[in-house]
Order: structure tokens, then C-alpha cells, then sequence
């Protein structure tokens, strides 16, 4: 077939092999940064927001620039300020914790750890890629139109959502390409997760049985599966919420409501809480979409560096089938506060306690695989332990939110800010450096500096703690989230609590510059990585660093052992590639 | 597709087992694999919209059953046999590529084209009689102004899907009839068409036997 032939010899062109590239590196690669332009977005957004929150008068030089409303004479709105949380939340979460973990790191690695020299569909790859690109401009394309970001927040709540631009700024055109944007992004995440699953599942090597796969293909698996069930829902929301924008239904729209003193006289018979059901069926499973390519990579590297076989394989990947089910059954939690009958509250209580224990599995075994280990403390290690520490305190505040009593308090408050960003937004992003760090050589071919490493990995490590640790404090004291500004009410006493998030965010932020300086600097300067640098034994680390255009020049690599053979009694090495023919010697 | 020659060059060598890598389990090539799980994606999307239209209906104060048994029903019933027959036409267009008679392939896929466009046809004859009765997206002479939106977002989405794959079998039609394609793409494609007419088989009850008018 001719598109055997495409697939298989490497473009010459420049556009074919770095631009509309079919070959899953490069695309994993264009993820990869495009995922990094959006967290640097996102993180300004941030930084713009703790601002305001602690100097809420403070003129940002130049922002009247981009939106002169939006910030006259630099000071932002409180109109604004909900523009920037809801860019925020919507870049981080769709352009930088679904698209770098699973579709950056995803695409380089899995093909070549299971073996294989493409995924399965290299044409539907790089279509998905740039599908997501195009998400990515609409959603931007927000910050320079006359109307604004909209301010909806990144759930998009109807009824604020679906009348228009009655509802505020960038409520008219705003958020109709934010709806564009997202419901973009579901067609380009389901056209990666049937690539993903269809990969995984057809083209292992020989002898790469499901029980041998890595943990990190199990985690891009399962996730793949959750992106391709859920982002299904969102579309079918999306689509809804459009028709109601623009086609005048009534989906989401009850009848009677009043939009800035006017009686909306042509909506009627909708529900905003459909909006609801149907959002959060996707919201939930998503936050495992961005949080199991983290916990993959976890169990991968500190297996790797704790030169230990991971404890209880085979309840890892238990453990991350078992999230991945009952994550469907846990939506209501995010809806407790919506008048549900307290019965639904109390199965959905049940279901998301559930998610506990297999959780906590999960935790035990990685605990378990450092236990009397001799630990190689690489950057690539610090960060998944960082992944591991931030993981466990984030879920506890999990177990407080997901009961209904407890969380009708915490609802909208910071203590729940404080809970998806450690759990969510943090975990996931060590999983990221820890991947980045891990995978670095294999990528670009050189090592990136450990010294820089180790000072972006303790900086940023004190400072996530220091930032969203008081959280939990504002939370308990009733301190309400997506307010812009807390200067004249009863929440005026922690105002300094609010001033030392600001500054730990400020330092924090500024810390990833040094992440961003080591990336380019080892880019170009690194030194040279070896074809297996950290000593690893699954697949990639047995092609050269970076891998050729077919990963494994034309041969087919048999497999003969588990991913994790570290410090098998009798082998030669501490370690045993996965690749490697020679059985065990006897003694 | 790299994946299937792969794939068959790995079936070459010694067997394993059918999850023990090296072979593709469910002894099938991955554009099936993709197909399939593009139609659980697919079936979920469908499956968020009827799950919204029963929301909406269940918690109106009283939705509207308008259609009467004739024309409205007999239409629709007319409807599902001609989407049932492109069904039976397109198994038989599978069965013919299986034994690789080329001609006879592409003459039961474009009786299923044929069945596709006939169902488009009355479809859209349907909406104008409706549209002229006065119904719309957001309104209709018989109350409940979400009947209008969910009956045309129900069935025009899935009148897209019957349209799209009208062309996507004339694509495959084309090429199969060129020696381009396999016999395993006709039936990929053929797993497309049954899943379409699945979903009308969800909405023809669920959309147009429930509002039958009573009384």
C-alpha cells in the first residue's frame, strides 16, 4: 500500500519531517511544546492573578495594551480577573495536563517501549496534533478580540455560559470560540486515543505480553481509554451549548431568568444542572487522564532509580484499571451543593471513597519499591518522589471533599483550590519534570544539567507546598475562590496569609524559568547522552539516543523479560533489559 | 497502513499467543480496531444527546406528542426499513469482497448508497413539512419549545452521519473497484454503516414513537 512506503522512509523536506510530520517523535515532540507554551501562558495568568489578589490596585505595565478595558490603565477588572482564571484553568487543563503527559510523552515513548517503529495510524497522529493546535489558536485568538476571554470560569457553567453577551465581557464572541476551541480538542483527543489503543494493543513486540508492558504504556493505555469515553460526553455538551449560543434552544436554559435586570423572555424549559451532569462526566474522568501518564511515569522511575523491581506489579495495573472504572461513577461529587437528593450524594460519597483504595494501593507499592533500597537521587527521582509526596496530600483533602457534609462547607472555597492543584495540577506537572528529566536524553540526545535540575526541583518543590498548603487555611476560614479581591469584607485578616501565597507563587513561578533555561541550555549544550543512561531495561533505552527515524532500523525486538528486573539474584548486572536473550545463570 | 503490513510480517514467524505481542489479538488489522472504537466514541456522543433529550422531556411540563400514525409514523417506518435494507445490501457487499468479486462489491455498495440517500431524501422532506408547520429550534405550535431543538439535534446529527457515510462508501466504492483498497476496508466501512443504522434504531422509538399523538 502506498502509505506503507510514506511511513516507512524518512522525509527529506523540511515541512514532512518537522512540520506535518508523520513520525510519532517529531509529533510527540510539537505536543510537547506545545504543551510548554501553554503552561508558560497559563503561569503568567497566574502570576497576573495572585497579583491582583494581594495588591489588588496594582498597575501591570503594558496589560492595558492587550485589553484596555479589561485593564484600564493596567488595573485589572474584576471582570478580567475572571478571564484570567478562566484562560488558566482552560489552558492548563486541556492544552498542558491532557496534552503533554499523554499526547507529548505518550507519542515519543510508547511506540518505541512496546516495540514498534510508528503508532498505529501515523496520519490520524499528526491530524490529531494539529487539530489540538488549532484548538489552541482559537482559544487564544480570545485575548485579541475586542469582547475578551470569557469569564465563565473552565467549566463553563451555564446559565452565565449560554446567554451570551447579556452575561458580561467576553460572554458573546468570547465564549462561543471558547466552546469552538474546546469541542475542537475533543475531536483531535479522540482521534488520539483510538491511535493510542490501537498501538498498544496491536503492535507489541513479540513476547511483550499485556504483563510485561511497562507501567508508563499501562497508564497511556488506560488513559486512552478514558479520553476516548469521555471527551465523547463533552462533545455532545459542547454541541449543546452551542445550539443554545447561537441556534436560540433552550438546553441549559431554564425559563424565567434574569440576566442584568431583563426577564430572558425567549429561553425556557432547560436545566442548567444538565450542563452539570454532563460536563463532570467527562470533568472527572479527566483529572485521571491528566493524573495516570504521572503516576505511570512515577512507578517507572522509581523502580528504575530505587534499582528495585516495582512492588506488586500486577496491582498497579489493577490499581489504575480500577481508578479508570469507578472515575465514571464518581461525577456528582463536583455536585453536591446542586440540590441533588442526598441519596445520589450518598452513592457518589460511596463511589469517590472507593477511589481510595486503589489510590492507596498505589502509594503502599510505590513506599514499598523504596523500602530498603539503595536510591539513585537523579533529578528524574526527586521529582517523582515529589510526585509521590504532592499525590498523597493532595488526595487527603479528597477524602474530606468527597463527603457530602464536609464538602457543602468547602464548596467554592479555596480549600477545594487547594485540593485539584496539588492533586491535579502539581502532581501531574512533577510527573511531567520527572518525565522530562527521565526522557530528556532520549529525546534530544543530551543530558540535561543536574545542578539546575536539583535547584528547580527543591525551589519548586518548598514553593508548591508554600503556595497552596495555606489554602486549606483560607478554605477552613470560608474564604471563597474566583472573587477578585477580598479588601473590604470579613476576609480582610487574612490578607497577609493572601500576600505570602502571592510572593511563594511569584518565587515558584519564577523557578521555572530555571527549568525553561536548563531545557533550551541541554538542548543545544547538554552533554552528550549515552544509548542507555540511567541503566533502564525497557525498550527505548535500547535504540540510540535520539532514536532513528524507525526506531529499531527495520529489525522486530523480541522480548524475554518484565519491565522491572532490577538486582536479580545471579544476573550479571543490577539490571536486566527487557530485550536481553541470556536466561539466568544457575547459583 | 505500516501497522497492518507490519503486522502480517510478524504473523509470519512462530506463533504466540494471541496477547503475547507480536501478533494483533482479535485476528484483525488495526483500522478495524480503529473503527471500533471510533463507533464506542461515537455511540457514547449519541448516547450524552438521547441521555439530554430524556432530561429535557422528563422535566417539561408536558412535552408535546405531535406526530400523527400517518404521515408522520408511516414515514418514519418507511425510513427504517429502507436504513435496514442498506444494511442487509452492505453485508452482502462484504460477503462479495471476501471472495473478491470486484464488480459485484461496488454494485451492493452503491445499493447501499442508494438506501442512504433515499433515507437522506424522505429525511429532509420531514424537515421542510415540519419547518412549514412552524416548528423550529426554539420554537413549535405545540408548546415545549425543546421538542423543536431536540428532534432536530437528534436527527440531524444523525441524518450528518447517514450522509457522511454515503460519501465515505462512495470513496471506498471507487477505490475497492480500483484494486485500491482490501476487502477488510469494505468491511470496516460496513461496521460504519450498522452502527448508523444502530442509532436510528435508538431514535426512531425513543424520537418518534413516544410522540405519537393519543386521543
Amino acid at each position: 500500500m502506498s502509505e506503507t512506503h510514506a511511513a516507512h522512509h524518512a522525509p527529506t523536506g523540511f515541512i514532512r519531517k518537522y512540520i506535518f510530520s508523520l513520525d510519532h517523535k517529531v509529533i510527540g515532540i510539537q505536543y510537547y511544546f506545545l504543551a510548554l507554551f501553554s503552561v508558560f501562558v497559563g503561569l503568567t495568568l497566574s502570576i497576573l492573578m495572585r497579583l491582583h489578589l494581594a495588591w489588588p490596585h496594582t498597575a501591570v505595565p503594558l496589560l492595558d495594551k492587550l485589553s484596555p478595558l479589561g485593564a484600564p490603565g493596567g488595573v485589572i477588572t474584576p471582570e478580567y480577573y475572571l478571564s484570567l482564571l478562566t484562560l488558566h484553568g482552560t489552558l492548563m487543563v486541556f492544552f498542558v495536563l491532557t496534552t503533554a503527559p499523554q499526547s507529548g510523552f505518550g507519542n515519543f515513548i510508547l511506540p518505541i517501549q512496546i516495540g514498534a517503529e510508528d503508532m498505529a495510524f501515523p496520519r490520524l497522529n499528526m491530524m490529531s496534533f494539529w487539530v489540538t493546535f488549532l484548538a489552541l489558536i482559537v482559544l487564544i485568538a480570545t485575548f485579541f478580540i475586542s469582547d475578551g476571554p470569557p469569564i465563565a470560569g473552565w467549566t463553563n457553567y451555564p446559565p452565565l455560559s449560554a446567554v451570551g453577551g447579556a452575561a458580561g465581557p467576553g460572554m458573546a464572541v468570547g465564549d462561543t470560540l471558547w466552546v469552538f476551541s474546546i469541542a475542537i480538542f475533543c475531536v483531535a483527543s479522540m482521534l488520539g486515543a483510538i491511535n493510542f489503543i490501537a498501538t498498544t494493543l496491536d503492535l507489541r513486540a513479540r513476547g511483550l505480553s499485556l504483563m510485561k508492558l511497562p507501567l508508563t504504556c499501562w497508564a497511556w493505555f488506560i488513559t486512552a481509554i478514558l479520553g476516548l469515553l469521555s471527551f465523547a460526553v463533552l462533545l455532545a455538551a459542547g454541541a449543546l451549548l452551542l445550539l443554545d449560543r447561537m441556534g436560540g434552544t433552550s438546553f441549559f436554559i431554564p425559563g424565567g431568568l434574569i440576566v442584568s435586570d431583563k426577564i430572558l423572555s425567549n429561553h425556557t424549559g432547560g436545566s442548567p444542572l444538565l450542563w452539570q451532569h454532563l460536563f463532570w462526566f467527562f470533568g472527572h474522568p479527566e483529572v485521571y487522564i491528566a493524573i495516570l501518564p504521572g503516576m505511570g511515569v512515577t512507578s517507572h522511575v522509581l523502580s528504575t532509580f530505587a534499582r528495585k523491581p516495582i512492588f506488586g506489579y500486577r496491582a498497579m495495573v489493577y490499581a489504575m484499571g480500577a481508578i479508570a472504572v469507578l472515575g465514571f461513577g464518581v461525577w456528582g461529587h463536583h455536585m453536591f451543593v446542586s440540590g441533588m437528593s442526598p441519596y445520589s450524594a450518598f452513592a457518589f460519597s460511596i463511589l469517590t471513597m472507593a477511589i481510595g483504595v486503589p489510590s492507596a494501593i498505589k502509594t503502599f507499592n510505590w513506599i514499598g519499591t523504596l523500602l530498603g533500597a539503595r536510591i539513585r537521587f537523579d533529578s528524574p527521582m526527586l521529582y517523582a518522589l515529589g510526585f509521590v509526596s504532592i499525590f498523597v496530600t493532595g488526595g487527603l483533602s479528597g477524602i474530606f471533599l468527597g463527603q457530602p457534609p464536609i464538602d457543602i462547607y468547602f464548596h467554592d472555597t479555596y480549600f477545594v483550590l487547594a485540593h485539584f492543584h496539588f492533586i491535579m495540577g502539581v502532581a501531574a506537572i512533577f510527573g511531567m519534570f520527572a518525565g522530562t528529566a527521565f526522557w530528556f536524553p532520549k529525546m534530544f540526545g543530551r543530558m540535561m544539567n543536574e545542578t539546575l535540575g536539583k535547584v528547580h526541583f527543591w525551589i519548586t518543590f518548598v514553593g508548591v507546598y508554600a503556595i497552596f498548603m495555606p489554602m486549606h487555611y483560607l478554605g477552613l476560614e470560608g474564604n471563597p475562590r474566583r472573587y477578585s479581591e477580598f479588601i473590604d469584607n470579613f476576609l480582610v485578616p487574612l490578607m497577609p496569609l493572601h500576600r505570602f501565597i502571592s510572593i511563594a507563587a511569584f518565587i515558584t513561578g519564577g523557578a521555572q524559568l530555571i527549568f525553561l533555561a536548563n531545557l533550551i541550555w541541554s538542548l543545544f549544550w547538554g552533554k552528550k547522552a549515552t544509548e542507555n543512561p540511567w541503566e533502564a531495561t525497557t525498550l527505548e533505552w535500547t535504540v540510540p539516543s535520539p532514536p532513528p527515524f524507525d526506531n529499531f532500523a527495520g529489525l522486530h525486538p523480541v522480548v524475554y523479560h518484565g519491565p522491572y528486573e532490577f538486582s536479580v539474584p545471579g544476573a550479571e548486572k543490577d539490571y536486566i533489559m527487557q530485550t536481553d536473550a541470556e536466561v539466568l545463570k544457575e547459583g | 497502513m505500516a501497522s497492518h503490513d507490519a503486522i502480517t510480517e510478524r504473523l509470519s514467524g512462530p506463533p504466540a499467543s494471541a496477547w503475547g505481542g507480536g501478533v494483533a489479538p482479535f485476528a484483525t488489522g488495526s483500522k478495524k480496531l480503529g473503527m471500533w472504537l471510533f463507533i464506542m466514541s461515537d455511540a457514547i456522543t449519541f448516547g450524552a444527546l438521547l441521555m439530554a433529550y430524556c432530561y429535557v422531556r422528563v422535566a417539561a411540563v408536558e412535552w408535546p406528542k405531535p406526530f400523527e400514525f400517518y404521515p408522520a409514523l408511516v414515514k418514519a417506518t418507511v425510513m427504517t426499513f429502507i436504513l435496514l435494507s442498506s444494511s442487509v445490501t452492505m453485508v452482502m457487499a462484504v460477503q462479495a469482497s471476501k471472495s473478491d468479486k470486484r464488480s459485484s462489491t461496488v454494485k451492493w455498495i452503491m445499493a447501499t448508497m442508494l438506501g442512504g440517500l433515499l433515507f437522506v431524501i424522505i429525511h429532509a422532506t420531514e424537515w421542510v413539512g415540519l419547518i412549514n408547520e412552524g416548528v423550529r429550534l426554539f420554537h413549535n405550535p405545540w408548546g415545549e419549545p425543546l421538542f423543536g431543538a431536540a428532534f432536530f439535534t437528534l436527527t440531524g446529527l444523525h441524518m450528518t452521519h447517514v450522509f457522511c457515510g454515503v460519501i465515505y462508501l462512495g470513496v471506498v466504492a471507487t477505490w475497492f473497484g480500483k484494486g485500491k483498497l482490501s476487502a477488510e476496508d469494505v468491511e470496516v466501512a460496513g461496521l460504519y454503516w450498522h452502527f448508523v443504522d444502530l442509532v436510528w434504531m435508538f431514535i426512531f422509538p425513543l424520537v418518534y414513537v413516544l410522540s405519537i399523538h393519543q386521543g
